[in-house]
């Protein structure tokens, strides 16, 4: 007699419920000793649901799939030279800024749920942190590849790695995933799995993807998609794991508020490498920063938020001047790489003429008004001869680690700047929001590796600038930075394409 | 009442599903941008096997959603006939 099929439900309990087994001879709280310090109650990790119910044997098939589908496009790219195919070779800058910045995230992802896919005392919880482990890990992997093909033939990929642990701009997504990962597991899973997978990584992964799509690259658009498909798994168990602790205990409700009020404050301001990457960085636009925010922040965030008000959760603290901010970030963090463009690992440049219209109809209450005079002046500097970069380095807020470029949202024209005193020593932010979570937790945060302090101190080799971008970031200097006017990626580029 | 939502890859397999999806769900709203699809509805979405295999012409399992699955709003809930996304407030 052939064997009875399983349907889902019956194969994840016992693919999954029943892997698990008791401790008779064992303290059960010495095996998952990270579980109670954080003060999360949890009386019941049977009650633990997960939707998506998928055991091991499935989950290899459709990896499997889904890597056979994007190795067979990899191949194509390579083989038909896709690289020639997108917009414009300022646009493999946006994927330099990809490479170096995100990719090694996903790696840090990887590390991140192998240690909760193991410290969790529920085996459900344990075994879905296990797939996102090897999840993050694909992802990692597909980028490394599908990147070493552009390394080919650009500058400013070879040291990706190299340069995540050490350069100025990258210590900010380095330093949010260090500081999520040395929390205890619950903070990591509402930080990581929840605010980051469930609201912050669309706009990273959807729009911008499509974005890559819009402008030729097949190859970058492929692993885009082919993470995100694992992503909704992610988000659904971020949301599962919310859920979760607000169910098990009322005393969890205060400390999760206070990690989502935490964590979405720091996820915003790392998005604003995302902001700039879209409005500035591709040449075609598929939707401006502020439309992406609107739809995948402020209309998916709120019913979110709206269907987790029935166990006392609130809207993130912030969410008023997180609102504000969409006008202006983007262009203010784009404007702080153009005048440090000789310290960036990849080439920066003024908007065209074209991409300033658009930017205006984009932004009609606050492009014009503050920011296009900065690139007229720009663009009178350049045509001059007198490109302009600034010589001095900038100052980072202590808790998210961005330069102080940030201005106050109900006065533009007003530098952001607050300060606070820990046993006798002061420390800069950013914002309100960054300052609160130092006070909150100041051992922690006086810590931080600041890459502009290190240069000071003499860490980071020099004595110069132009040292420490060359022997300790491994920059090729002149090669790597500067505008895009002139650079070895434009003259090759031009020779591709026989353009004079 | 807020919307949910699902983004899947456009290709040849996604093309049936959102046919599938329209018909199951007749209010929804099917946006196309560069490379993906997304669907939107307020407050629940259903996908339906039975649905999706006559479209396709084939048997199809609800998990093979997640090989052209983009992104999606709501909460889940799948089992071996449907996937349903929904707000609950
Ligand atoms: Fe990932
Ligand atoms: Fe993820
Ligand atoms: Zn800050």
């Amino acid at each position: 007699m052939a064997a009875k099929k399983l349907n889902i439900k019956d194969k994840y309990r016992l693919l999954t419920r029943d892997l698990d087994w008791d401790f008779s001879y064992e303290d059960r709280k010495q095996a998952f000793p990270y579980e109670e310090f954080e003060g999360i109650k949890i009386t019941d990790w049977n009650k633990w649901e997960d939707p998506f119910r998928l055991t091991m044997d499935s989950y290899w098939k459709y990896q499997a799939e889904k890597e056979k589908k994007l190795y067979a496009i990899f191949d194509a790219f390579s083989q038909n030279n896709g690289h020639l195919n997108v917009v414009d070779s300022r646009y493999v800058n946006a994927l330099k800024l990809f490479l170096t910045g995100v990719s090694p995230l996903e790696y840090q992802a990887y590390q991140g749920f192998a240690h909760v896919g193991r410290q969790f005392g529920g085996v459900g919880a344990r075994v879905a942190c296990q797939m996102q482990s090897l999840d993050e890990l694909r992802h990692v992997q597909t980028q490394i590849h599908a990147m070493s093909h552009y390394n080919k033939f650009f500058d400013g990929f070879q040291e990706f790695s190299h340069m995540h642990d050490r350069v100025w701009y990258l210590s900010v997504p380095r330093s949010f995933f260090c500081d999520a990962r040395s929390a205890g597991p619950f903070e990591f899973m509402v930080a990581i799995g929840f605010s980051f997978e469930y609201v912050l990584t669309n706009l990273l992964f959807v729009p911008f993807m499509s974005g890559a799509a819009h402008n030729g690259d097949m190859a970058t658009v492929t692993f885009g998609f082919s993470a995100q498909s694992d992503e909704a798994r992610h988000m659904t168990l971020g949301l599962e794991v919310i859920k979760f602790l607000l169910e098990q205990h009322e005393d969890n409700v205060p400390i999760v508020q206070k990690w989502i009020d935490k964590w979405f404050w720091r996820g915003t301001r790392l998005l604003t490498i995302v902001a700039m990457m879209m409005d500035y960085m591709l040449p075609n636009k598929v939707m401006s920063w502020k439309e992406a925010w609107e739809v995948y922040f402020e209309e998916a965030g709120g019913a979110l938020f709206k269907d987790l008000a029935r166990y006392g959760i609130r809207m993130p603290k912030y969410a008023e001047t997180i609102e504000k901010e969409k006008e202006h970030i983007s262009h203010q963090a784009w404007w702080t790489f153009y005048t440090h463009g000789h310290a960036a690992g990849f080439h920066t440049w003024i908007p065209s003429d074209k991409e300033l219209d658009w930017l205006s109809a984009q932004y009609p209450d606050t492009f014009d008004k503050y920011y296009r005079p900065l690139w007229e002046l720009a663009k009178e500097q350049e045509a001059k001869g007198e490109r302009f970069y600034t010589s001095g380095l900038p100052q980072l807020c202590q808790t998210c680690q961005i330069p102080m470029l940030f201005t106050e949202m109900d006065n533009p024209n007003q530098n952001s700047m607050r300060d606070s005193v820990f046993e006798d020593e002061r420390y800069h932010f950013c914002s309100d929001g960054c300052k609160d979570i130092f006070d909150e937790e100041p051992e922690k945060y006086v810590q931080s590796w600041l890459p502009v302090h290190q240069i000071f101190q003499g860490n980071c080799g020099g004595p110069g600038v132009e040292d420490v971008l060359s022997d300790y970031y491994k920059m090729n200097v002149g090669v790597d930075n500067m505008d895009i006017k002139g650079s070895p990626d434009e003259k090759r580029w031009n020779e591709w394409k026989g353009i004079a | 009442m807020s919307k949910v939502y699902i983004a899947l890859q456009d290709n040849d397999e996604s093309r049936y599903i959102v046919e599938a999806i329209e018909e199951s769900n007749p209010d929804s709203t099917v946006i196309h941008q560069p490379a993906m699809i997304r669907i939107e509805r307020e407050g629940r979405l259903v996908i339906e096997r039975a649905v999706v295999e006559e479209k396709m012409g084939r048997d199809w399992d609800v998990q093979e959603l997640h090989i052209n699955l983009i992104t999606l709003g709501g909460n889940v809930d799948e089992d071996d006939d449907q996937f349903v996304l929904e707000w609950k407030q």
